[in-house]
This record gives C-alpha cells, sequence and structure tokens, in this order.
C-alpha cells in the first residue's frame, strides 16, 4: 500500500495515493458507490410503475436537464484547474477555481430544487407512484451529495484563506474533495443516461 | 483503463491540457447522448443500446482524465477495491433486474 510520507514540495510527483487517507475516502467513495447502484436498481424494477399518474415524457424536458449537466460539468473541470493551482502553491488562484465550482454546483442544486418543486406543484410528487419515489429518491440522494460537496468547499476556502502554504495535511482534503466531486459527476452521467435520456426514447 | 504515464513525474495529478481533453471529449459524448435521444434516430433498443455505449465510455473518460486512474503500483488496492465494487454493483444490478423481471412475468403483473 502507499506509504509514502511526502512533504508538500514532493507532493508534485504523486498525486492520490499519497496517504492512507486518501485511500481510506477512496474506500468511502466505493461504499457510495454501491448506495447508488441499489438506487439505480430500484429504479430500473419501477421505472414503468405510474400508477395511472404521470410519465416521464409528460415530466422531463431536455433544456433543464441539458443545463445541470453543463453546469456539473463545467464544475469538474474548474476544480481540476484548483486542483493544478494547489500543486503549484498558487493559493488565491486556489480559492478563486474553488469558488467558481461553488457557484456552478450551487446552480445545479438551485436548477434541481427547482425542478423538483415543479414537479411537487404539479402533483408529480414523491407519493404520487413508484415511479416518482424511485426517481425522488435516487435523484435527490445525489443532490444531497452535491450539497454535502457545497459545503465542504466552502470550508476548504475558508481554511485556506489568509494561508501561504498548503501542508499535506491540506493537500489530502483537496484531494479528497477532488475525488469526491469527480465521482458525484460520474454518478450524474448515469443519472441522465438512465434516469432522464432512457425514458424520454 | 492502464495509464503509462503515472510513474512520470508531474503528469499523475494532469495537466491543463489533460483535463481540457477530458472535458472536450465529456462534452462531445454528452451532447450525442442528447443528440441519439432527441433526433428518434433510432430504434428504442438501438436507441438504449448507443446511450449505454456512450455512457460507458464517458464513465472511463472521467475515471482516467478527472479522477487520475491508473495503473500503476502506487494505485494498486485502489484499484483493487474499485474492481471489487463494480464487481458487487453489476451483479446487484443486473441480479435484481434479472429476478424481478422474472417475478412480474410470473405473476402476469404486466
Amino acid at each position: 500500500m502507499a506509504q509514502n510520507t511526502t512533504v508538500p514540495t514532493a507532493g508534485h510527483d504523486e498525486h492520490h495515493h499519497e496517504s492512507t487517507v486518501v485511500f481510506g475516502f477512496w474506500v468511502y467513495l466505493m461504499t457510495d458507490c454501491i448506495i447508488f447502484g441499489s438506487l439505480f436498481a430500484t429504479f430500473a424494477v419501477l421505472r414503468n410503475q405510474f400508477n395511472g399518474g404521470p410519465t416521464p415524457h409528460e415530466l422531463f424536458e431536455f433544456g433543464g436537464l441539458g443545463l445541470e449537466t453543463a453546469l456539473l460539468l463545467l464544475s469538474s473541470i474548474t476544480y481540476g484547474f484548483g486542483m493544478i493551482a494547489a500543486h503549484k502553491t498558487q493559493i488565491n488562484s486556489v480559492i478563486m477555481w474553488l469558488g467558481v465550482t461553488f457557484l456552478l454546483g450551487l446552480g445545479f442544486v438551485g436548477l434541481e430544487v427547482r425542478e423538483f418543486a415543479h414537479l411537487i406543484a404539479d402533483g408529480a410528487g414523491p407519493d404520487r407512484s413508484a415511479f416518482l419515489s424511485a426517481f425522488f429518491t435516487l435523484v435527490s440522494t445525489h443532490g444531497l451529495h452535491v450539497t454535502c460537496g457545497l459545503i465542504w468547499i466552502v470550508t476548504l476556502m475558508v481554511q485556506l484563506m489568509g494561508t501561504t502554504e498548503i501542508p499535506e495535511r491540506m493537500m489530502n482534503k483537496l484531494t479528497c474533495l477532488s475525488l469526491f466531486w469527480h465521482f458525484l459527476d460520474i454518478v450524474w452521467i448515469c443519472v441522465f443516461t438512465y434516469v432522464y435520456l432512457a425514458s424520454m426514447i | 483503463m492502464s495509464n503509462p504515464n503515472t510513474s512520470s513525474s508531474g503528469e499523475s495529478h494532469g495537466s491543463v491540457s489533460s483535463y481540457l481533453i477530458g472535458f472536450v471529449l465529456a462534452v462531445i459524448l454528452t451532447v450525442l447522448s442528447f443528440g441519439v435521444v432527441m433526433s428518434h434516430s433510432l430504434a428504442p433498443t438501438g436507441t438504449l443500446a448507443v446511450l449505454s455505449v456512450l455512457a460507458l465510455v464517458q464513465v472511463l473518460v472521467h475515471l482516467h482524465y478527472f479522477l487520475h486512474m491508473g495503473g500503476g503500483s502506487e494505485a494498486r488496492w485502489n484499484n483493487i477495491a474499485f474492481v471489487f465494487t463494480v464487481a458487487f454493483v453489476s451483479i446487484l444490478i443486473v441480479g435484481t433486474v434479472f429476478v424481478m423481471a422474472n417475478t412480474s412475468m410470473n405473476m402476469m403483473s404486466r
């Protein structure tokens, strides 16, 4: 197992296997993956159980979905630029990129909450049919993860403010959040493909 | 998913160009996914098959360019945990869909 005790300056040669902390976080992500796998399996079973209620064709629209996808995809690359800046110890640049990532993520959550509010107002809430129960559970679990990621981003921005160097411990935090954020983007690929697009064929 | 560059210095955590390549690939794959559904150019089964392939490729692109998964010895335990999870989740999803499809057929609920 990776047991390197890299000093911050040598951190340039390594990526997310510097420490057991990052490996531990990776294992957590794998368990998270199993949670999402279970929710996807549930959705796959219940996706046609409309109980006379609205179908995906009546509920989903391409515009909002495309915008949400674009925001999350953009936030992935802006976080990546933040990590590159972190490896170069350009702290102001890291804070700036984290801020951009935060705004994009906030936009995503905002659009999702707006979509949910519309659905519920139209009588298509999670209590309407098995399909909608499974839909809300899966998509809001992802949304909740993104929200936690937003809180985490703000926390790290505050911790970075006023510092002049990035110690290994801070680098580990940034790396863990990087894994988390990119992982959520991967889950979103599966959501927009199998939950939205596959239901709109 | 093997990346021969992981050992070379500075490459492993990605550069601006590798992030941009990953981003452009991801955008292309996403647009193709949306396009294939919006254009209705294929039969439903064909569309689903194309969507699945595009999603799989995009997941691999993200794993490689954003999560920097590679075949280096440093990443060995990460990869083992990953392979186990993929196997576990595949059995979970395929098994669930298979069993529940049989159940609903035998109970004539569809």
